[in-house]
């Protein structure tokens, strides 16, 4: 009778103090998903602002200024134009 | 007395019993009182007590959800909503030194003095020091280490294009609530709900358990707009060139993709600039294109003629005498720039001839000419959703006396907006049927309400072609390797019931005529530079930005190169207005 008792004892005890770690462990792991969310947050901000630089950079007017003052270019005039259709380029490719 | 004789005593003598007893006695007592103390705490008390373990670890936190972004067609960030942090204040925890309260204005940027009123007003429990700063600015303010003062972040939106969308998105409030255009029309999907969670706390502020969620936050949706950032970077620089050039007082510019209705660009100018509104007034504010009403002119004939055509009572080739250019209607005149004797039903399009639409319009029973003018979206909401857009006027056939029916056919004594008219000239882009419009990209293409019959839209597309060739009113909008319908207008601004001797330009085309892709509709007000013609100065504007809009979007010439042909200016053919 008292050995089972014991053991019963000894078993309260083990179960206890699992408990106890477990929890700490939660806790541990917890902190560490908060800090992992923050990140993710963090890098989230990061990418809009990213997202805004890039389409400042990108703007049309500024793309166009530097297509024209620093790259020298011009739009097509009417004669500089050549349309080629594909059936054209077809024929002409399969003819030796 | 000493420890030895005790002992002694007690070896010799046996103690009396009740001492024994009394202790136990005690004892018991001792252990009763623990028990109750015990059964009082864990039941009675229990309440009490878990309330105040809860007040002292356990936090319900506020998550904040932001604002969806707002993309084009191509996914092109137009709004973008980064975090911010706002500075609050609780005066009666504010202990800073002068020092500090100098160090906390100059980052700031404030006056010093406001920034004392505001740090040592005691009578209030919550003050924002300072809205909406960048994170690297607040981080300073957090290192400073000033009791009371707290962050709170919040979200900021960005608007990239700056002006050249801000009429289209509008803008959204310090609480990023959308305010105006798109910001508010959209508001449901866009804007996040903000979620709340129960934690618990240590004694440093860090959260150690996640307890329970109360609301879970909601960020709002992104959204993908009908627009092409490209073309609507086009649209507003060559509406903003033109009324500088003119010297208008505003232009604003609508493209519409003529088979689906979605609107690829929409553009007025005066702009703003929305991510600094500090010097923009209220008038700059207004989208003309949408909520501004303006009597639309000649741009109105082609649906008076299409009217005419659906009855079967005339056809292209029916000729009208156009009574030398003046003719007398309920003892108003009416007249053309350009008199002729006689125009066929394809001419009065193509010279924009007044006296000729009158009569086309005279022919008929006033019922019809309303109807047609009613199918075709005028004088009801385009049912866009965008804010503050305008219904128009079409006033009841009923009341028509023969003078209104007769200015009517050639747009006036009727108001629209020029989305409303860009969208009712999808009808001749889809065999005569009305697209609805949309602001949202659109993944399946959506019927729409057939107004005519297949065999008039084209008979007036090719009318509309006709406008556009030499003999025209309208050559200037000629594109280089395409054909061009449209329909010039100029029409006399209304003011206080007169009409006066300042004007309305506007021009309304579609292109590549053989297949429509595209509507552009532009309209400058005022223009104030000795051309007023729409033919002279939407024209133009139309060409540069039609053009250059199919060739961004790789659509095949229908014509050859070279097609251009532009009679000398003298000869371009002007309506009358």
């Amino acid at each position: 009778m008292t050995r089972v008792h014991l053991l019963l004892l000894l078993m309260v005890i083990v179960c206890a103090l699992s408990v106890v770690t477990s929890q700490n462990k939660a806790r541990k792991l917890f902190a560490e998903l908060q800090k992992e969310k923050d990140r993710a947050q963090q890098m989230e901000v990061e990418w809009g602002q990213l997202q805004l630089e890039q389409s400042t950079w990108a703007m049309p007017a500024r793309v166009e200024k530097i297509a024209v003052d620093k790259l020298q270019m011009q739009l097509p005039k009417g004669r500089q134009i050549q349309f080629i259709r594909a059936e054209e380029l077809n024929a002409a490719l399969t003819q030796p | 007395m000493n420890y030895s004789s005790n002992i002694q005593a007690a070896k010799l003598a046996t103690l009396p019993p009740w001492r024994s007893r009394l202790l136990f006695v005690l004892l018991l007592f001792g252990m009763g009182a623990l028990i109750v103390r015990a059964v009082y705490l864990q039941s009675i008390h229990n309440n009490f007590l878990q309330q105040k373990g809860n007040a002292r670890s356990s936090r319900v936190i506020d998550i904040s959800a932001h604002r969806g972004m707002i993309s084009d067609r191509n996914g092109e960030p137009l709004a973008i909503s980064t975090p911010v942090e706002s500075i609050w204040i609780s005066p009666q925890d504010v202990a800073a030194t002068p020092q500090q309260v100098n160090q906390l204005a100059r980052i700031m940027g404030m006056d010093i003095k406001e920034v004392k009123s505001r740090l040592f007003d005691t009578t209030r429990d919550f003050v924002y020091l300072q809205r909406q700063l960048p994170p690297e600015q607040a981080e300073k303010i957090v290192k400073l280490g000033v009791p009371g003062v707290s962050l709170r972040r919040e979200y900021r939106r960005y608007y990239p294009g700056g002006g050249i969308t801000a009429h289209l998105l509008g803008f959204t409030d310090v609480d990023d609530n959308g305010q105006e255009g798109l910001e508010l029309a959209l508001q449901n999907q866009l804007g996040g709900k903000a979620g709340s969670q129960r934690v618990i706390k240590d004694r440093k502020g860090h959260i150690v358990e996640d307890v329970a969620s109360i609301r879970a936050p909601k960020p709002g949706s992104n959204l993908v707009l009908s627009i092409d950032s490209k073309i609507q970077y086009l649209a507003y620089r060559e509406i903003k060139l033109a009324v500088e050039q003119h010297n208008a007082k505003a232009g604003s510019i609508v493209v519409l993709d003529a088979k689906s209705g979605e609107v690829l660009a929409l553009a007025n100018w005066p702009s703003y600039n929305p991510n600094n509104r500090a010097k923009s007034n209220l008038q700059v504010l207004r989208n003309h294109a949408v909520t501004d009403l303006f009597e639309p002119g000649s741009t109105l004939k082609p649906f008076t003629v299409a009217a005419a055509l659906e009855t079967g009572n005339v056809t292209p080739q029916t000729i009208i005498n156009t009574e030398n250019g003046v003719i007398l209607v309920g003892g108003h005149k009416i007249h053309d720039t350009h008199p002729e004797e006689a125009l066929t039903v394809a001419q009065v399009i193509q010279k924009s001839s007044n006296v000729g639409a009158a009569k086309i319009a005279l022919s008929l029973p006033p019922e019809t000419i309303w109807q047609s003018l009613n199918d075709s979206g005028f004088g009801t909401q385009a049912g866009s959703g965008f804010p503050g857009e305008a219904a128009g006027k079409l006033r009841d056939y009923k009341k028509w006396r023969p003078i209104e029916q007769a200015t009517l056919s050639y747009g006036h004594g009727i108001s629209v907006s020029l989305l409303q008219l860009a969208r009712a000239y999808t009808i001749f882009a889809n065999n005569g049927e009305l697209k609805p419009v949309s602001w949202l990209k659109l993944d399946a293409p959506v019927s729409g309400k057939k107004v005519y019959s297949d065999a008039t839209a084209r008979e007036i597309l090719n009318m509309l072609e006709m406008a556009v060739l030499p003999g025209g009113t309208a050559p200037l909008a000629q594109i280089n390797g395409y054909r061009v319908a449209g329909k010039t207008g100029t029409a006399h601004k209304l003011e206080g019931g007169h009409y006066i001797n300042r004007y309305i330009s506007s021009f309304v085309g579609l292109a590549p005529a053989s297949s429509p892709r595209l509507i552009v509709a532009v309209m400058i007000n005022e223009p104030n530079n000795g051309q007023y013609y729409g033919g002279m100065v939407a024209a133009p504007v139309f060409s540069n930005v039609m053009g250059a809009a199919l060739r961004l979007l790789n659509v095949p010439n229908d014509t050859r190169l070279g097609n251009v042909l532009m009679p000398p200016s003298v000869d371009i053919v002007k309506e009358e207005v």
